[in-house]
């Protein structure tokens, strides 16, 4: 009786997981907007995979955390695993059809429906549910059972095909900017989706590619370190260089539109890469960052806008007055809050970088700051006569920003005060007694932050060419929050990768965007339970994190895998 | 060595009483100079004070989920306002049917009855799978891990329900016997908001007598106190973290159906600022301590719905009342800094690593 029970028990635990998973996936509109999307022209969209990818994940886990190691078990766990997801999409559409879900669920459409049974209506349209969601375990099971290289190869080549149908915006002006390249890009994309014999061509490619450096990587990779000192320098100094060329031609490369995506997500990196200082460095959880970011902004409109009438400072002229006074309101608003950690510091600085927004935004200064109107007619920056004024000029001064922020992130890493951070980060108290002095420490690491982040403020101001208090709210500072943790905490890379995935990625795929917040939340959650050192973490940290695990399972029994 | 740190003077206490006493001389300077212009009357200042009280009974109710999961875990629930939130949403699906097909206006009793059933079931089963899925596997991670999955936990309930239910205002239907005002000992008093302050001290009421009195509230008493030694005593610690979720969400539901109730309409966002507000209140009251955060909470809706008039207008600020925000975040400041233990506090910020 028990042994039954255990049998298919991960399987519906799963399943339901899964299938609740999906329903909220379907409900919050995200099928639906996503179906918009073609990954193979006419034949698969994004939408779909959404949900066959959750089915086969679903059964995969389900065979996996299956304790059984009887291979039909786990088949068969796989099985209802996914096909208890489906079923709970295929409840939803028979009890759609019954009841008018819409007045309170807005997205529970017909057209969901539709989408969900592929077009089918009354009892097929529900068995086809069913049955693709057994596909799906059928898939997932195959997948467990397949020797481990060829796993791999199959995952990463169908991942990257899709990433590339996903990616096509980005693809697709990149491939055609060139004339040779145009055709191969023709060739690959329709207007909406890759073509067929272009995503089979994208798998097959993938695959050899993924097989050979499984095989040989290894040969590749010993033959790299054992390389002598000097020519292992030369070819990173080539790596250095050709990512120097690419970075300095990139506008150019992708046209005006990707530019702008750029230098916004410039603008984010350079901004993660201050509150990395604060959070990542020196362990202090800041919620209220944006205000420093509106502080620079709106020093740069003072002081060069003509709508507001005070000074027509050029914006080189303004520049260090935004770095230096945001510099100082990091260390003002530091002070208040040296004595706090943790979540009490949170909630402090939240409450700053509102007040901050709220004083702005009120009648009270309005004179001087514009109110909700904000201000306009802010003048572009320029350099003997280039004027930064598209997305494509702007790049570069972003992309100096960005250089100048990465070098001083890198060297404060080592220094003296950057040990320091950490130092504190891990203890304060043990830190103390080390002889570090708090109080300059802390209120460096705010106003290092806070130059930062008033120096992409600045930027920010003459990129717009208006500041308006509603940029400043507070999701700002948890998307910046967001990346510098999806990244990895501490790393510069990190910051990097983050923005380009959690910033850049949104602006391409404008069907994402509206579930951008969403996504993020469950990226923040799933990161900390999952892999709390981000994508790509700071060595320190990765160590510390698995040092923790490691501890914390110790006393344990280890569980049969 | 700490303790030296603390108790000898340093130049960045100095600056931290300038800021404070900058400000109260402001606070005085504005009263004073609101008073002697008198432009409001003793009518008005009533209305502000019955207004706050309302609010911060809200507050109130809210500040106690904060509070005791705070000292159950020693976390800030970050997606408290969410689990706020998700009720009220929900009940307003119930309460609009029940509006259409005149139920609402024959059976009023029966009708917030099952609003308020709805309301606090749906908060209470979001706080009790938060906490089970992604609080409790953390339990023993770094504390900033914890926080951040909370803010995450924020976000993704506020957009989930946008996604689900919509990105509009929904109007709250009107429930016609607590329209119009009652005239209690000569004073004009708005009959909702009675209503409001009558349930949530009813409320509050009997949420204290359940952690005073009965052996689930000992318990959860005794885990605040310390986790191990009570599970040492037999206590079942998650089930009483778990049963501490559920009691917030139940209070956070209802409080969230009284605010619908006051505002008359609901949106996804709805629970942000509220939830900012009631931790201020629970940091008020001493964070980890009941009674305080009711107290707490009560003071905060108080000060926000007078101060703006009383400390601000004197001070010839023009629209006062767009800064009651900021008033509220810089009480929340400023007794961080001053009085981290709370008006009735327990526990010190600066202790807790």
């Amino acid at each position: 009786m028990i042994r039954t029970r255990a049998l298919w028990e991960h399987g519906v635990k799963t399943g339901m997981i899964g299938g609740i998973s999906a329903l909220l996936v379907a409900l919050v509109g995200m099928v639906e907007s996503f179906h918009r999307r073609d990954i193979i022209a006419e034949m698969v969209t994004m939408g779909q995979i959404l949900l066959l990818a959750l089915g086969i994940m679903m059964g995969y886990i389900a065979a996996r955390r299956t304790p059984d190691r009887e291979p039909a078990t786990r088949c068969l766990n796989a099985m209802i695993g996914s096909l208890v997801t489906g079923g709970f999409l295929a409840l939803l559409v028979a009890f759609g059809r019954l009841v008018n879900l819409r007045d309170v669920l807005v997205n529970a459409s017909p057209m969901l429906y539709k989408l969900l049974t592929l077009g089918h209506s009354g009892i097929a349209g529900i068995l086809l549910i069913l049955l693709i969601g057994s596909g799906c375990g059928v898939f997932s099971a195959v997948l467990y059972f397949l020797p481990h290289l060829v796993r791999r190869v199959a995952i990463a080549s169908l991942s990257s095909m899709i990433v590339v149908g996903v990616l096509q915006d980005l693809i697709r002006p990149v491939l055609s900017a060139w004339g040779p390249v145009a055709v191969i890009g023709d060739w690959l994309f329709t207007g909406n989706g890759l073509t067929l014999s272009g995503a089979i061509s994208i798998v097959v490619l993938i695959a050899i590619i993924t097989s050979v450096w499984a095989l040989k990587g290894e040969t590749i990779r010993t033959g790299y370190t054992r390389l002598s000192g000097g020519s292992r320098r030369g070819i990173r100094a080539g790596g250095l260089l050709i990512l120097a060329l690419v970075l300095f031609a990139l506008p150019h490369i992708l046209g005006l539109f990707l530019s702008e995506v750029l230098t916004i997500v410039g603008l984010y990196v350079l901004l993660g890469l201050g509150l990395n200082i604060v959070v990542g460095y020196a362990g202090m959880l800041d919620l209220g960052y944006v205000a420093f970011f509106a502080i620079g902004s709106y020093v740069t409109a003072i002081l060069t806008s003509p709508e507001l009438g005070f000074f027509s400072f050029t914006f080189w002229q303004a520049l260090p007055f935004a770095v230096i006074i945001g510099v100082f309101s990091g260390v003002l608003l530091g002070i208040p809050v040296l004595k706090m950690r943790g979540d009490y510091l949170a909630i402090a600085t939240l409450g700053f970088g509102e007040i901050i927004r709220i004083l702005v935004l009120s009648d009270f200064l309005r004179p001087w700051l514009g109110g909700a109107q904000g201000a306009g007619k802010i003048p572009k920056a320029s350099i003997f006569g280039y004027l930064f004024v598209g997305p494509q000029q702007i790049y570069y001064l972003i992309l100096a920003g960005c250089l100048l922020v990465v070098f001083i992130s890198l060297r404060l890493k080592g220094s003296r005060l950057g040990r320091a951070w950490m130092a504190m980060r891990e203890d304060e108290d043990v830190a103390q007694a080390m002889g570090i002095n708090l109080v300059a420490t802390k209120l460096l690491a705010f106003a290092t932050g806070a130059g930062f982040s008033a120096l992409s403020g600045a930027v920010f101001a003459s990129k717009l060419g208006s500041v308006y208090p509603h940029s400043f709210n507070v999701m700002i500072s948890i998307n910046i929050l967001c990346l510098i943790i999806v990244g990895g905490i501490g790393s510069i890379p990190g910051v990097i990768v983050g923005a380009a995935a959690l910033v850049g990625l949104p602006e391409l795929l404008r069907e994402f965007a509206e579930y951008r917040m969403l996504v993020y939340g469950a990226a923040l959650v799933a990161m900390m339970l999952l892999r709390p050192e981000g994508l790509w973490p700071e060595a320190r940290h990765r160590i510390e994190f698995h040092e923790a695990q490691t501890e914390s399972r110790k006393p344990e029994p280890s569980p049969a895998t | 060595m700490f303790q030296r740190w603390k108790e000898s003077i340093t130049p960045t206490d100095i600056v931290m009483w300038l800021i404070g006493g900058s400000l109260l001389l402001m606070i005085l300077w504005g009263s004073a100079a609101t008073i002697a212009a008198g432009k409001y009357t003793g009518r008005h200042w009533i209305d502000f004070v019955i207004f706050g009280l309302a609010q911060g009974s809200i507050y109130a109710l809210i500040a106690t989920g904060y509070t005791m999961v705070y000292g159950v875990l020693k976390m800030i629930n970050f997606a408290h306002g969410e689990i706020f939130m998700s009720g009220p949403y929900t009940a307003y699906f119930v309460a609009a049917a029940m509006y259409r097909s005149d139920f609402l206006d024959h059976h009023p009793y029966t009708a917030l009855l099952v609003i308020f059933v709805v309301a606090m079931t749906v908060s209470t089963l979001i706080a009790y799978f938060l906490e089970k899925i992604a609080y409790r596997p953390l339990r023993d991670a770094p504390r900033l891990i914890p926080l951040i999955t909370a803010i995450g936990a924020s976000f993704f309930l506020q957009y989930t329900f946008r996604g689900l239910y919509g990105s509009g205002f929904q109007a709250y239907p009107v429930i016609k016997i607590f329209e119009g005002h009652w005239t209690l000992l000569g004073i004009r008093i708005l009959k909702f908001q009675v209503v409001v302050i009558v349930a949530a001290i009813l409320l509050m009421v009997a949420l204290y007598s359940f952690i005073m009195l009965t052996r689930a509230g000992k318990a959860i008493r005794a885990v605040s106190e310390d986790k191990e030694a009570s599970s040492l005593m037999g206590i079942n610690v998650d089930g009483m973290v778990s049963t501490t979720f559920v009691i917030g969400g139940m209070a956070a539901g209802a409080a969230g159906v009284l605010y619908a109730l006051m505002f008359k309409q609901v949106h996804f966002f709805m629970g942000f600022i509220p939830g900012i507000k009631a931790f201020t209140a629970a940091v008020l009251g001493g964070i980890g301590n009941i009674p305080g955060a009711m107290l707490g909470g009560i003071f905060l809706g108080l000060i926000e719905s007078v101060g703006p008039s009383l400390f601000l207008d004197g001070l010839g600020i023009p629209a006062p009342y767009q800064l009651k925000d900021a008033i509220a975040f810089t009480m929340l400041v400023l007794v961080l800094i001053f009085r981290p233990t709370g008006i009735m506090g327990e526990r010190l910020a600066a202790k807790k690593a």
